[in-house]
């Protein structure tokens, strides 16, 4: 896991883009809460791609099918469109080519969820601003140093590779400090400052 | 003792003391070697209940020297049956839920046909005329096996190592047949040096000069010498060196100092003498040729075009695949290009790498994290299966 557990307030948020009975990939499926989440609640189709083999062995001993892999190198195996949704949750920061990665995930899914922290959160601004100091928050724990998070980036930037990729962002949730959704209306610059997580959901 | 235990592993090729299923001549056993099998005799176990709608059967293909005797003593050796760490009334294959079924394989030597049977066109052990048996052949006789039991699909299927293999042609062959599918400790091929150390056991029992071209029981002999040899070399890839040293190390076998001679100053020697003289009491030694010889044919991509995923193609089987860090005969990456080709296939799959240093044989024995997932896999395939806990 790239992130604070506790503080998975996006799950909710992803489960709810996912109509019942889909076929989903989670990719970084961590200890299988999405997956547990889905197929208890809308009784899906799951499959979980893990880079921790105590991860896995955990999730397949709770019955979730999963497998270790990494979403750098494995994606590659899986048939083009052969998911309804690939989820990719508080994982992209960590891949060590979010593009390549993003670019697989539209290619093996119908849509694409996507859900990172965003560090363009004020609070990361003002860490680096006033502190000068890398931002260690509830949400990103990390030292510089151990982090597994090697590839932030900012709803902004994020908005940009989407373009790249020519994928269509059909709906953007941004959710602050407290897990509360941002007001719809708001614009890009208001979420990309307030906004402490992203998700999205993509389709090409 | 070792001439009573061999007269009663011969006893046992044509009259089991398990359940035998015996086909006439109206249902030949069609081989890969391109002839018919007929009569043939397959010999089972089976451990609970078929329920009614017949959705509760799980098939558990044994090893190469494995047998029927999965969860019951074993009428040769006396001891338990090889999985019953895992297979009984309350343990993690329940059955007082499942029904289980275990049959020796074609070519094996404790009941099914294989070439210490009786070859009924000659009153003579088959030998070398029986032809050479295929993982396929296996598969397609246990198929008629679970026919005769009138199961139309199996909950699960399951096994380690050459069992592993037939579990992958199971769900090749027949996908919708096998519900589930957990192959472990194997790969979907013979790797060049599992083929190599399988030579060097055939070449050891060729080379006793009491095989006598297979025709050994005619002469009143068996090649144990080979045999032991051919075991004691196998038995090694079983293990690990990690698991070896601490079991081991250098220490010397009930003496003080070394013999400066060919003794077995060593436990490591010891151990391994005992190992191959305790097989020899069990096992036929052509059985062991032909055993050896069906994995090492065995090659699913290559059935299918050189595309595993093509073996695959559209199952709705859900597949388990467990493999073992320190095992060196099927080694991680031979499971992992299997999960591979599963997700090519778009197939429902759970992928288990186990720390250890037990080596291949860890699947044989107490391994926690095994069971848990064994446990977790077989528990969501039994709800999925509407199997009533």
């Amino acid at each position: 896991m790239s992130v604070n557990r506790d503080q998975r307030v996006d799950l909710e948020v992803v489960a709810n883009l996912i109509p019942p009975q889909s076929r989903v990939l989670d990719v970084g499926s961590g200890d299988g809460s999405l997956l547990e989440l889905l197929q208890d609640t809308k009784q899906v189709d799951g499959r979980g791609l893990e880079l921790s083999q105590r991860g896995v062995n955990e999730c397949v001993a709770r019955g979730l099918s999963v497998i270790q892999g990494d979403a750098d190198k494995d994606l590659e195996f899986y048939p083009d469109k052969g998911f309804d949704f690939v989820v990719l949750s508080q994982t992209l920061q960590a891949t060590r080519n979010p593009k390549l990665v993003l670019d697989e995930l539209l290619r093996i899914g119908n849509r694409a969820i996507v859900s990172f922290p965003n560090f363009g959160h004020w609070r990361v601004r003002l860490s680096l601003f006033i502190q000068g100091r890398m931002p260690v928050t509830k949400d990103l724990p990390y030292s510089w140093y151990d982090t597994p998070n090697i590839h932030f980036c900012t709803i902004r930037d994020f908005v940009n590779l989407c373009d790249e990729l020519g994928a269509t962002v059909e709906k953007a949730t941004a959710l602050d400090a407290n897990g509360q959704k941002i007001g719809l209306s708001m614009p890009w610059w208001f979420w990309n400052f307030f906004g402490q997580q992203a998700v999205f959901l993509l389709k090409r | 003792m070792a001439v009573l235990r061999a007269r009663k592993t011969n006893n046992e090729a044509d009259q089991p003391s398990s359940p035998v299923l015996r086909f006439g001549s109206d249902k030949p056993l069609k081989l890969d070697a391109g002839t018919l099998l007929s009569p043939f005799q397959i010999a089972y176990q089976t451990y609970g209940t078929l329920n009614d709608a017949r959705s509760n059967a799980i098939l558990v293909c044994h090893a190469l020297t494995g047998d029927q005797h999965v969860a019951s003593t074993n009428p040769v050796t006396g001891k338990p049956g090889w999985w019953e760490v895992l297979i009984g009334p309350g343990k993690i294959i329940d059955t007082n839920r499942f029904f289980v079924i275990c049959s020796n394989v074609i070519g094996g030597c404790l009941g099914s046909t294989g070439p210490a049977s009786t070859n009924p066109a000659t009153g003579k052990p088959y030998g070398l005329d029986l032809p050479i048996i295929t993982i396929r052949d296996m598969v397609r006789a246990q198929q008629m096996l679970i026919d005769h039991f009138g199961i139309e699909k199996l909950f699960c299927v399951l096994g380690g190592s050459m069992g592993g293999m037939q579990v992958l042609e199971w769900a090749s062959s027949y996908p919708e047949r096998v519900f589930s599918a957990l192959p472990i400790a194997t790969g979907a091929r013979h790797s060049s040096q599992n083929i190599a150390f399988h030579e060097v056991g055939r070449q050891a029992v060729m080379a006793d000069p009491d095989w006598h071209g297979g025709k050994y029981f005619e002469h009143g002999k068996r090649p144990e010498k080979g045999l032991a040899v051919a075991r004691m070399a196998a038995h090694i890839t079983y293990l690990s060196e990690a698991a070896l040293h601490r079991k081991f190390g250098r220490n010397l076998q009930d003496r003080e100092a070394l013999t400066f001679g060919f003794d077995a100053d060593f436990q490591i020697e010891s151990y391994l003498r005992h190992q191959g003289m305790t097989f020899v009491d069990r096992f036929d030694a052509n059985s062991y040729l032909y055993m050896t010889r069906s994995m090492d044919y065995f090659d699913l991509a290559a059935d299918h075009g050189g595309r595993l995923a093509d073996a695959f193609a559209g199952t709705k089987t859900r597949f388990c695949l467990v493999s073992f860090t320190s095992d060196w005969l099927f080694p991680t990456e031979e499971s992992r290009s299997i999960v591979h080709a599963l997700n090519a296939a778009g197939a429902s799959v759970s992928f288990v790498e186990i720390e250890t240093d037990r080596g291949h044989d860890a699947f044989l024995l107490d391994e926690p994290e095994l069971f848990a997932a064994i446990n977790g896999f077989i528990g969501s395939a039994a709800r999925a299966r509407g199997l009533s806990l």
